[in-house]
């Protein structure tokens, strides 16, 4: 088993698989009266969030708490960060007391790669920058093969800013791993040259072919330049409403990683549909999340 | 250094061996238990579990019973988890009317140091309330870490420690049922 999941990349097929099946076998222990188990009884977990986030935050601790972790949660608001302490010290810091496995979030591409080099646990990507987040992609990925069966040969739009978006990336590099095959979609100004992805401008060609269409959140914090000219024109070239919607095939599902922009990308009554599958990629995060947790920390250090 | 002597490796229960065992266990479960009435059978990955099912066939054929067959992976209550790699999980699962007040059977292919069957109570207390929990093997080896005893055992078998039990089933092991002794010196 690999020692961090620092990228997707970290992870060929044969390992994305065990997770993915780990992460069902997890799905299966959640409906049960007893949620707790005990794999991972007196190793600690610390949730290191430099960036704000609501559900990969409690989504991680309660993976862990589910597996009989001890979590700290450490926000760098109202910490010693805030008094300007690098992230090498306080890595050290954790270090010192014994984490075993850290879970990081941070705004700057890379800060995981750098935390692995200076602590002996194990480093988990909880989103970098706009560059990887790579738990999202295995929960999608599960969500994917939960609803639809299969990953191999599925056809998957990522539609929206996906030059900014580590979801996307990660993404990517899961999905091609496993066989799938995806098309990035957007404005000009916000979809890069990806290798192993293809690339379209044009929402409405792309969506009678797609099985699963993942719709990305519009990132007002990242964008210095104006990439779109307003958001209307944006919602309506590229939003997910519903005369879109039933241009799909009839199986197809629509993902969103959250949080939503309601009527920017996605139009309510589309978010809402039996085809979303938004609330299950939130239930499926936790499945996911344990799996790694378990196939990281739960053998031989 | 000593020149590893060569290996043997015994064949202890035959196919043919292996079946009878399965019948008589079978038969005792419905003597000791009033025609296996409120029972569930357990098998904990991954030769207990068709074990539990050739069990549960041979109860039918015998008495015309229907008793409910299940899988409980323990994996994660296992108390050597840092001493391995980490180990793939298996299936868990249960028969849809559970077993609170039930009689639960536990069956799993080898007894040895009883701390599989240790993690298996530890796995059930989470998962329901049976009346009694038993349990039923295919081989008691020995060398017992736990106070832990089998209450249907198909076949005692002295060893010594660095023996090993090879319990091969058509269902999991391409196609052969037999039960053998290999490494050691004899």
């Amino acid at each position: 088993m690999i020692r961090h999941l620092r990228s997707a990349a970290d992870l060929d097929a044969d390992t994305a698989t065990l997770i993915l099946d780990t992460a069902a076998e997890m799905a299966a222990l959640a409906g049960r009266e007893v949620k707790k188990l005990p794999a991972l009884r007196g190793r600690t977990v610390v949730n290191l969030f430099y960036e704000d986030s609501t559900r990969t935050r409690i989504s991680f601790e309660a993976a862990a708490k589910r597996l009989s972790a001890d979590v700290i949660n450490f926000s760098a608001k109202g910490s010693s960060v805030s008094k300007g302490e690098s992230l090498k010290d306080t890595a050290l810091t954790l270090q010192a007391m014994g984490a075993d496995a850290v879970v990081i979030r941070h705004p700057a591409s890379g800060a995981p790669h750098r935390l692995a080099t200076w602590v002996d646990g194990s480093v988990i990507n909880a989103g970098d920058g706009t560059h990887e987040h790579p738990t999202q992609a295995l929960l999608d990925a599960y969500t994917m093969r939960s609803r639809l069966g299969k990953l191999d040969g599925l056809r998957v739009a990522i539609v929206g800013d996906v030059l900014h978006s580590r979801v996307a990336r990660s993404n990517v590099l899961l999905l091609t791993t496993l066989g799938a095959k995806v098309t990035l979609v957007g404005p000009p100004t916000l979809i890069p040259l990806w290798p192993g992805a293809d690339v379209s401008y044009d929402l409405d060609s792309v969506l009678p072919d797609a099985d699963v269409v993942m719709m990305l959140r519009v990132q007002t914090e990242r964008m210095q330049d104006s990439y779109f000219p307003s958001a209307r024109e944006y919602s309506r070239r590229y939003g997910l409403d519903a005369p879109r919607m039933r241009k799909l095939p009839d199986h197809a599902i629509v993902m969103h990683p959250g949080p939503m922009n309601r009527g920017m990308e996605i139009a309510p009554e589309v978010a809402d549909s039996a085809r979303s599958t938004i609330v299950e990629q939130v239930a499926n995060g936790v499945s996911a999340r344990m799996a790694v947790l378990y196939l990281l920390l739960g053998g031989k250090a | 250094m000593a020149l590893p002597r060569a290996q043997t490796a015994k064949i202890i229960l035959s196919g043919a061996d292996l079946q009878r065992v399965v019948d008589r266990i079978a038969h005792q479960i419905l003597e000791k238990t009033s025609g296996a009435t409120g029972t569930v059978l357990l098998g904990i990955p991954t030769r207990g579990v068709p074990l539990a099912r050739r069990l549960a066939a041979r109860i039918h054929a015998f008495e015309g019973i229907d008793v409910p067959v299940g899988a409980l992976d323990i994996t994660l209550y296992r108390d050597d988890l840092r001493l391995h790699a980490t180990r793939a999980l298996g299936k868990t699962e249960l028969p849809g009317d559970g077993i609170d007040g039930r009689r639960v059977i536990l069956v799993d292919d080898v007894l040895f140091s009883g701390r599989t069957v240790r993690a298996a109570l530890d796995a059930i207390s989470d998962v329901g309330r049976p009346s009694s929990v038993q349990l039923a093997v295919l081989v008691d080896r020995g060398h017992r870490e736990l106070p832990i005893r089998a209450d249907y055992v198909g076949k005692n078998i002295p060893t010594a420690l660095e023996e090993s039990v090879r319990v091969s089933l058509a269902e999991t092991d391409d196609g052969v049922d037999e039960v053998k002794l290999t490494g050691g010196v004899r």
